[in-house]
């Protein structure tokens, strides 16, 4: 009989993400709640050292997985251990982070499994016949497809920031259980030549607790330093709109909406945003929204919860200033 | 090289999505385009062929009106379309998909298949990467940059934070993300021709596949409740600034 829920504990440098942190945090409710138990699995290199803090964040099991091979993720490499440790193990729900590397994976990983998946989940609950369901956003956030599935395991990839993390419990044991890297050479096709991570000191777009974004407001590349300067004091990330991204000004990878990124963070403040259906698409579940636009008929102000009506590169200085004192206190 | 091509046809990305009185998503009356990063798979395709020959097929999969997204693919300069249309799709999800994707491709020569890494309709980015698993071949997702050399292709692929740089032999899959390139429009020479190309329609009966096998089930659709305005805060810019800068303290709590 299956049993237990599956985190894949996604590490870089020894990192772990932020978002196992939070699926190892729900899993957890949920397991107290239904009797399961936590597994976690980890793979990499070197990476012994991370047991305590999976046990101390929830997991019951820890299975590490240390092999040259898996110090870097790859599509095959990690669908082959993976799938092996799955069938071994059992579990009732395999989930990942919908990361790069979790959106990659996980579909991959169900088709070898034979089984379905529900991507980029923003909730999860506990359903009396198929011990889970899922809520998931189509159409970038416009409507919800709930789903859920009585072939084992279900799997899931869950958005950042869906879940809060619960502090760690550093008392909390875990059996930790280490398994050999059994690859199959077939996995091993796509070859893996170089990895360029950008050094950075904001958080990642879709993990960040707070966004600052830009739009056509900014008028160019130069004042996104003023956005920057608001970021830093308060440990944001920086965003754009796609009229920014299109005008040069910000790289794709910054662009919000519903051919960019789609983010949920507890703050997102947009100046010089007219509020598109498209960028509200990407960001219109944020916790609280705040809109600064000298146009006060400006449709963002529609969906924020709080606006100023004004001339952002007079604003958002004047909110640095405010911001600091805030945490300087 | 034989290319082939994924489209997707999805809802413009102005749509207002409705339900029906089933509790399904409403179709009616909304404008269908080809989902945008599929453009991408399909200048990528077409920029291929111009440079080292072969030809393109445009794959889809969905209702008769996706017939309309091949026809502009082919506009745009890819050789031949394929759609797959039968009503026993609606039972079938991203496992079966690829299945009945992988058997089409198996009848077509391939040695790159191109997609777009997301359709924004269903947003599950799922159906590229399980055909490559069912094909058992390699894919590389999210695709920047792509150089062919040979039977061999260096893929550069976006991840959280940066870039990957991988190398695969062919046959392989490559989802593409925005940067790739710069989807040309449909000539008018280019639409005409489109309409004398082979464009081939398929049942699942024609690719050996019986009625669906859903595993994942849909239970209900909803719609999110919709923001309301929130408060406009007055004042002097230096006063409306002390004032938000409290109101996020003390009343959203989340600074
Ligand atoms: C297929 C498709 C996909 C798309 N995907 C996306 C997407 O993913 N993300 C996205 O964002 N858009 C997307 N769009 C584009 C979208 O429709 C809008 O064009 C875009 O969001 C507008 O960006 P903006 O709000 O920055 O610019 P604008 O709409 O031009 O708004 C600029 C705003 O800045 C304000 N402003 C100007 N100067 C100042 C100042 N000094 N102080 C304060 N306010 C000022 C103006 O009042 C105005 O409201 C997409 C469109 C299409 C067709």
């Amino acid at each position: 009989m299956a049993k237990g829920i599956m985190i894949i504990v996604e590490q870089r440098n020894l990192q772990i993400r932020k978002v196992s942190l939070e699926l190892l945090s729900e899993a957890r409710k949920i397991a107290d709640q239904t009797g399961e138990s936590v597994v976690a699995v980890v793979l990499g290199q070197g990476i012994d050292e991370l047991a305590p803090t999976l046990a101390a964040s929830g997991a019951d099991k820890v299975i590490v997985i240390d092999d040259a091979k898996l110090a870097e993720y790859s599509t095959g490499a990690y669908t082959s251990v993976l799938n092996k440790i799955i069938r071994k193990e059992e579990p009732q729900a395999v989930l990942l982070g919908n990361t790069a590397a979790g959106k990659d994976l996980a579909p991959r990983l169900a088709q070898r499994l034979g089984v379905g998946l529900a991507s980029d989940c923003t909730g999860m609950e506990i359903d009396s016949a198929n011990f889970l369901t899922f809520k998931r956003p189509i159409y970038a956030g416009k409507a919800f497809a709930h789903l859920t599935s009585n072939v084992r395991p279900i799997m899931a990839t869950i958005r950042p920031n869906t879940f809060p993390v619960t502090p760690p419990d550093a008392a909390r044991q875990a059996e930790v259980v280490k398994e050999v890297a059994d690859i199959d050479a077939a996995d091993l096709t796509a070859i893996l030549k170089e990895v360029a991570v950008a050094a950075s000191k904001r958080p990642e777009l879709t993990e960040a607790n707070i966004i600052v974004s830009g739009g056509r407001g900014m008028k160019g590349p130069e004042n996104y330093s003023i956005l920057e300067d608001l970021a830093d004091v308060i440990g944001a990330a920086v965003g754009a709109s796609r009229a920014a991204v299109d005008s040069g000004w910000k790289e794709h990878k910054y662009q919000v909406g519903q051919t960019g990124k789609t983010v949920a963070p507890t703050l997102y403040i947009a100046c010089g945003i007219s509020g598109a259906i498209q960028h509200l698409a990407g960001m219109g579940s944020s916790k609280f929204i705040v809109a600064i636009n000298k146009d006060p008929e400006a449709n963002i102000f529609n969906v924020a919860d709080y606006g100023i009506v004004g001339d952002l590169f007079e604003i958002v200085p004047l909110l640095t200033e405010e911001f600091k004192k805030l945490v300087n206190e | 090289m034989n290319i082939v091509v994924f489209i997707k046809q999805t809802f413009d990305t102005e749509a207002k999505i409705v339900l029906d009185a089933s509790g399904k998503i409403d179709a009616n009356g909304v404008n269908l385009i080809i989902n945008p990063y599929d453009e991408y798979a399909i200048e990528e395709g077409i920029r291929l062929k111009e440079k080292h020959g072969g030809e393109v097929t445009v794959v889809s999969m969905g209702g008769s009106r996706a017939q309309e997204a091949v026809r502009t693919a082919l506009a745009m300069g890819a050789d031949k379309g394929v759609l797959v249309s039968d009503p026993g799709l609606e039972n079938t999800d991203e496992f079966g998909r690829a299945q009945i994707l992988a058997k089409v491709v198996a009848d077509i020569p391939h040695d790159i298949i191109l997609a777009g890494r997301i359709a924004i309709d269903d947003g599950a980015s799922q159906i590229a990467v399980r055909l490559a698993e069912a094909l058992s071949i390699p894919s590389v997702s999210s695709v920047i940059k792509l150089e062919v050399a040979g039977t061999q292709a260096t893929a550069t692929r976006e991840i959280d934070g940066g870039t990957e740089l991988i190398e695969v032999s062919f046959p392989a899959v490559f989802t593409a993300q925005k940067g790739l390139n710069d989807p040309r429009y449909p000539s008018v020479a280019g639409i005409m021709k489109a309409k004398k190309k082979p464009l081939k329609s398929l049942t699942l009966a024609d690719l050996g596949f019986g009625a669906g096998d859903l595993k994942m089930v849909i239970n209900q659709y909803s719609l999110p409740t919709p923001r309301k305005a929130g408060r406009k805060i007055d004042g002097e810019p230096a006063q409306a600034a002390s004032e938000l800068a409290k109101l996020l303290r003390e009343e959203a709590k989340v600074l």
